[in-house]
């Protein structure tokens, strides 16, 4: 993966299998803290303690087209190579929390990339998934909740072209914000 | 900066297209594989381009949807275009250019790319 943000929409797809109906995604984006976070929170079917254990090992998977599972294992692989960290807390019928550091100023981190372009792809995706999406750097910090997007809709899907569209520049503008010099 | 009045300004627009289009169900659907060797691919901007080049061309009867690993991952991004009444046509090796072209062919014109499609690349 060139890009943490093809992370984080590979993290999500996991979080959507699930069967979440909210998704709490964050990012911090700290040059102060020489860190970059990443996290993913859902109210999924969670995983056994015994899953878990298990789940950082390429040869884990719960799909049946065959007996690999890439998604996780790259990704802990990113956050290590970075000066980073890797944890992941699941409870069976509670959830799962993914948690991904990395060094900021670390040579082998990943760009973060189009985060802009992997929430609009999953809300493409998923339109009734709630997605809160929570953006912090040095300057401050600016949430989308997707929530807040489909009571404003009433009805209309919130992932009709002219709302995807809206939502994206809505992000780019916050983010552009946030991350000026 | 983006405000909620837009967004509701947006809603006005689409609400009386939303009721118009629901009596019409069946349509053509374009599946794109989001898995792990799909994003990997480049799975992400070829699905932004279908909903990009569907919006803006205003196909009413195109919908877009996501689905996990198609099951050829060597041949990711891959997208598969159902249409009612047609065989199925899988797209592989997809980029945003490609999209565009599919776009413009199949989904309007009907006519399969067949330089892009899996029995071209086997």
């Amino acid at each position: 993966m060139k890009e943490l943000s093809l992370h984080l929409l590979d993290i999500v797809q996991n979080s959507i299998s699930a069967g979440a109906s909210r998704i709490e995604i964050g990012i911090t984006d700290s040059q102060q803290r020489d860190l970059v976070e990443i996290s993913v929170k859902d109210n999924g079917c969670g995983m056994s303690e015994e899953f878990v254990q298990r789940v950082t090992d390429p040869f884990t998977t719960t799909r049946t087209t065959r007996k690999v599972g890439l998604g996780i294992p790259l990704f802990k692989l990113a956050a290590e190579t970075a000066g980073g960290e890797f944890k992941i807390t699941s409870e069976v019928g509670k959830g799962t929390l993914v948690y991904a550091s990395f060094q900021h100023s670390n040579i082998d981190r990943p760009p973060l990339g189009d985060l802009r372009g992997t929430l609009i792809t999953l809300i493409q995706g998923s339109p009734d998934i709630n997605i809160i999406y929570t953006y912090t750097t040095d300057r401050g910090q600016f949430v989308l909740d997707t929530e807040e997007v489909r009571e404003v809709m009433a009805g209309v899907p919130i992932n009709e072209p002219e709302v995807l569209n809206w939502i994206g520049e809505f992000i780019q503008e916050n983010e552009a914000e946030l991350s000026a010099e | 900066m983006k405000s909620i009045a837009e967004l509701k300004a947006i809603r006005e627009q689409m609400q009386s297209r939303i009721n118009m289009r629901k009596e019409d169900e069946e349509g053509i659907r374009v599946v794109v594989g989001m898995a792990t060797c799909g994003i990997a691919a480049g799975a992400r901007p070829v699905l932004a381009t279908f909903v990009d080049e569907i919006g803006r061309r205003n196909l009413q009867d195109v919908t877009v949807s996501q689905t996990g690993c198609i099951g050829v991952c060597r041949l990711e991004p891959i997208v598969e275009i159902y249409e009612p009444g047609k065989e199925k046509v899988t797209y592989v090796k997809m980029n945003p250019e490609k999209a565009a072209r599919v776009v413009s062919e199949h989904l309007v014109n009907h006519r399969v790319v067949e330089e892009y499609t899996i029995g071209a690349a086997e």
